[in-house]
């Protein structure tokens, strides 16, 4: 089974890169965005049937070692 | 939100400090004073329990332009240049999160250094973490490093020396002191004194965020209903847009519109704003709507105490307004008018129209705590006694290759690799000798630069464990040719208010200042790092001292690789063969007591000059200092970076062999030198009365001892890499 | 023999650079990136470092600044451009070389000497070069060289490929590729062989007090070309 997860920079904590992929689509002229956060999508292929143990464990690594909880996010997407 | 006492001490202050902030303002203090107050009363910055022991550290000397009390230290390296460096720890976010903390670690102390004017020319590092086998450490480690280096690398400065050491002692607090070396003209030194009434206080560089807000648990007191969102967060790094502050301040500092200058670091905006104020004896008055935000709804105690990164506080001349904001529009850098300069002695905070804060300046810095803490003097233990039963068994080649293997001698290539360290294209001695050596671009001096620290030494007795730091750096500077100028000190210790590890502190302290006395070789910056410690364990006391030297002639650099078979080889120095704190004590023979060895000062500095002496006749080709591991250890390491061999005779009869290669007697240094310069090397030794011994000769591979033992280069080399590359990829 | 020097924010070998080749007699000018117009030069350089922080995709954001337009028309039209590791990661940003800069196969950041193996001497950058194997120095997180199979033919038909990572008696072999680049490529040309993209740094080996001295050979002999 294929899990989707996506780990973002809590919404407080500062992003670099959004902030400078944001500069630069200002300068090319997209002048409509208003901010941008980069991320990190993660797609696990899983060895596991049933939906919510495979969830479960996705969760479980997104604790471990996906997701810093210090400064990030996650939130799985769907299987 | 009423402030009470309750909040205050989850603010971190005592009831009596508390006290005095209500007596000192004649009421009670709303709740952006109370957290103004708590920030610049704090350990960090108003080094509460630190600032009767440093004023003792000897500041001055004929090389000082710059002592304490400023961004970092400034030293005279002749003609019209100086340098500028500081050491700075970042211990604490270093261990919550390893990549940022350290990142923001190596970001504010090049801050520390730019802020003055100085473009960064090099870095070092000293790291610490708990016991390999721990299961955090591999991944502390591999975070610090890849965050020391993400920053600098980007930055572009390169990084040429650190030390990093292993110990169970920093298994639940990991020490990361970052140590930066600018580079300045002398008369273009800038300071973070304000001069001067109505002038226009600019804020420039990143917005602010909510990034680490110190004050946790007000969180469910003055944050609404989504604290889990707005919990204190971690400080995150870009040194992106570090790099475009540093080049657009450099642009800046060009021409002459600035009239201080501060970097953001700890305490933001409010140590900033509140420390120019007060060097100036005068008032600031901000107004926070026109602070860069990145969030919306901040408060003015959440503006005040963001520990955003990046940030910068400039007091600029009348009229430099539009001049100034064109520099930083260049670099797509944020770029505020939020205040000017009062002759109000006061703080004054404006937010929607509203004043509110109003502090006196002299409330929060000459009348901030300064405690006297209780402290226990460490007595001098007792030495052990060995004899030939401690060595039964024991053969030199197995332990010299434990040693070299060993987490704390082993080759640190898999660490410093990940550092650009040429970057600048002025790197002239890499990571992994004495000191590392950069040139000063476009003339033919150059400077070197170390940084120290023992803990096994400063535990064990504090006094002589702070002066030994302080020798180890100056000799580590000497054998590399360069005259020792000045240190910097990282001070990581437990908590001052235990009366034991206060001791600590205080000894060693005093320790450095002795030393650093007698060798002229003064402290012109630091930082103090207490409360070291996790669930009532803490730290060994572990100093590190930054020492910074000059050569005046880059290429009479000495480097630590045998250059020539036949060549004498001489231990310079007395080997006493004192076994107590040396590592092979402690890890061959597990005998963890006993005294460190003791520093005579005379001889460190009478040795010194010596060798430094000899180098300048040119009579040295290589040399190395002899530290942990003692000769054997120090011999291997020449052998295997020279790829050479060397021949020992017969050592000192006095003592035993392994007294002889092990002990980690102070004050010594291994040189070669060319047969033919012998008698004239012997001539200056003794002219000095330097003790010395004639340890063998230099062969073309393998070390042979005493005719018996025969090792091969080879084979010690990997021994010398294997471990710490093996531990990391496994 | 006039060059010129791009700085884009976050470059931090451009003035590494500008030492080197005035070193080697380079009338050398910097420029910066939001200029548009590139004065007359015989050799553009795109330098090492960071731009733009290596942000979203190395050297992604520098290929869309404002004085790229002028830098692709000048190429085109056959002018000599050399991009530095992160002038290199630009060139395959802005498809003027194939391929992709991947991050390290180890993914760590290597600061240290390699060898390289000079495999096309047919062009103004290594024609004539007085040594096979060169000692040069490489530092960099994103280096290990990828592309389709589509675009290794093309490669390899057109003998794009300028140097290879191998050891000192120029034996080109897996344990010898410091990133996991394909083929331990190191430096790339263009079809035309006019653009030159490559990992290692010459400007950092300019004297015998630095990590070694065959950057020298590098200068001396593109500026013996171009007289």
């Amino acid at each position: 089974m294929k899990i989707s997860v996506i780990v973002t920079l809590k919404k407080d904590v500062l992003d670099p890169q959004g902030k400078v992929v944001h500069q630069a689509l200002k300068g090319m002229g997209f002048n409509t965005v208003k901010e941008i956060r980069q991320g990190k999508y993660f797609e696990i292929d899983i060895d596991e049937s049933d939906k919510k143990k495979a969830e479960e464990k996705a969760q479980d690594m997104c604790k471990k070692l996906l997701a810093n909880l210090v400064i990030e996010d996650y939130r799985i997407i769907g299987s | 939100m009423e402030v009470n006492e309750n909040i205050a001490l989850e603010h971190g202050l005592n009831k009596s400090e508390y006290k005095k902030i209500c007596d000192l303002l004649k009421r009670t203090p709303n709740i952006t004073e109370l957290g103004i107050f708590s920030a610049m009363w704090n350990e960090h910055c108003s080094y509460k329990s630190s600032r009767l022991h440093l004023k003792n550290l000897p500041t001055k000397g004929k090389k000082v332009i710059q002592g304490p009390g400023e961004n970092a230290g400034v030293v005279d390296i002749d003609d019209d240049d100086a340098i500028v460096f500081k050491i700075e720890s970042h211990n604490h976010p270093s261990f919550i999160e390893p990549y940022q903390g350290a990142a923001t670690g190596v970001g504010g102390i090049m801050r520390d250094v730019f802020t003055m004017g100085a473009r960064p020319i090099a870095n070092l590092n000293s790291i610490h973490f708990g016991s390999p086998q721990n299961k955090k450490t591999k991944n502390l480690l591999r975070g610090v490093v890849q965050g020391i280096g993400g920053y600098g690398n980007c930055i572009g400065v390169p990084t040429i020396g650190g030390q990093t050491s292993f110990d169970e002692c920093y298994n639940g607090n990991i020490l990361v002191n970052a140590m930066t070396l600018g580079l300045v003209k002398k008369n273009k030194i800038f300071y973070s004194k304000a001069v001067g009434i109505n002038k226009p206080v600019i804020y420039v560089g990143s917005k602010t965020g909510r990034d680490g807000i110190h004050g946790a648990s007000m969180a469910s007191a003055v944050f609404d209903d989504k604290i889990e969102e707005k919990k204190p967060t971690v400080q995150v790094g870009d040194p992106f847009t570090e790099k475009l502050l540093l080049e657009a301040c450099l642009e800046l500092m060009a021409g002459d519109s600035i009239i201080s200058i501060q970097d953001m670091g700890a305490a933001g905006l409010t140590s900033s704003s509140i420390e120019m104020a007060s060097k100036g004896k005068l008032g600031i008055e901000i107004n926070l709507n026109k602070v860069p935000c990145r969030e919306s709804n901040m408060t003015p105690y959440e503006i005040m105490l963001s520990e955003s990164q990046e940030r910068m506080l400039i007091v600029l001349e009348n009229g430099k307004e539009e001049e100034a904001k064109k520099i930083f529009d260049k670099w797509n850098l944020d770029f505020s008018i939020i205040g000017k300069t009062t002759n109000s002695k006061k703080i004054e905070l404006f937010y929607d129209q509203k004043k509110v804060t109003e502090i006196p300046i002299n409330a929060l810095v000459e009348n901030s705590p300064m405690y006297d803490r209780k402290w226990k003097k460490t007595k001098l233990p007792k030495k052990n006694k060995f004899n030939k039963d401690n060595f039964q068994n024991l053969k030199i080649e197995n332990i010299l290759n434990k040693l070299l293997s060993s987490p704390n001698i082993c080759n640190k290539e898999w660490i410093w690799q990940q550092y650009d360290h040429t970057v600048m294209g002025d790197t002239i001695l890499k990571p992994g000798s004495d000191s590392g050596i950069v040139r000063i671009h476009g003339t033919d001096k150059a400077v070197a630069a170390t940084v120290d620290s023992s803990a096994a030494y400063c535990f064990a007795h504090p006094l002589t464990g702070g002066k030994q730091v302080v020798c180890e750096s100056w000799r580590n500077l000497i054998a590399v040719g360069a005259n020792p100028i000045a240190i910097t000190n990282c001070l990581n210790f437990g908590n001052p208010e235990k009366n034991v590890n206060m001791g600590e502190f205080v000894e060693c302290v005093q320790g450095i200042g002795e030393a650093s006395k007698y060798l002229n070789f003064p402290v012109v910056s630091g930082n103090v790092s207490f409360y070291n410690e996790t669930k009532d364990k803490g730290i060994k006391p572990t100093p590190a001292i930054g020492g910074v030297g000059l050569l005046k002639n880059y290429k009479d650099m000495i480097t630590m690789d045998f250059k020539k078979s036949g060549n004498v080889v001489l231990v310079i120095g007395k080997t006493e063969g004192s076994l107590d704190q040396s590592i092979f004590a402690r890890e061959i023979l597990n005998i963890k007591n006993g005294p460190p060895p003791e520093i005579n000062l005379f001889n460190e500095k009478n040795n010194g000059e010596t060798v430094l002496n000899l180098i300048k006749k040119k009579l040295i080709i290589s040399a190395h200092d002899v530290s942990l591991g003692g000769i054997i250890v120090a011999i291997t390491k020449m052998c295997i970076r020279g790829n050479k061999g060397i021949e020992i005779g017969k050592t000192n009869q006095l003592i035993n062999q392994f007294q002889y290669m092990f002990s980690e007697d102070q004050g010594r240094y291994i040189v070669e030198i060319g047969k033919d310069n012998y008698k004239e090397v012997k001539k200056v030794l003794d002219k000095s009365s330097v003790h010395y011994d004639e340890l063998g000769v230099v062969l073309e591979k393998d070390i042979i001892i005493d005719d018996k033992t025969k090792l091969s280069i080879d084979d010690l080399r990997e021994s010398n890499n294997k471990w710490l590359k093996s531990y990391m990829d496994n | 023999m006039n060059s010129s020097v791009i700085i884009f924010p976050g470059s931090n070998c451009d003035r590494d650079m500008d030492v080197a080749l005035k070193k080697f007699g380079f009338k050398n000018k910097m420029l910066w990136h939001n200029d548009t117009e590139l004065p007359k030069s015989d050799l553009v350089v795109l330098p090492g470092g960071f731009s733009y922080g290596d942000y979203l995709r190395c050297g992604s954001m520098a290929s869309k600044s404002r004085i790229i337009d002028s830098v692709i028309k000048f190429a085109k039209s056959g002018g000599l451009l050399l991009g530095i590791c992160n002038g290199f990661q630009i060139l395959t940003e802005t498809e003027l070389l194939p391929g992709a800069l991947l991050r390290n196969k180890y993914s760590k950041f290597i600061c240290q000497n390699v060898f390289v193996k000079i495999n096309n001497s047919d062009n103004k950058y290594f024609k004539n070069i007085k040594k096979n194997v060169l000692e040069l120095h490489i530092a960099h997180n994103e280096g290990n060289f990828f592309c389709s199979n589509d675009q290794m033919k093309e490669i390899n038909d057109n003998n794009q490929i300028a140097i290879n990572y191998c050891n000192q008696n120029g034996e080109i072999n897996d344990i010898f590729n410091p990133n996991g680049a394909i083929k331990n490529i190191a430096g790339l040309l263009n079809k035309q062989k006019n653009i030159l993209g490559m990992m290692p740094h010459p400007e950092r080996m300019i004297d015998s007090y630095l990590s070694g001295e065959d950057g020298s050979i590098f200068f001396e002999n593109l500026m013996g070309n171009l007289k």
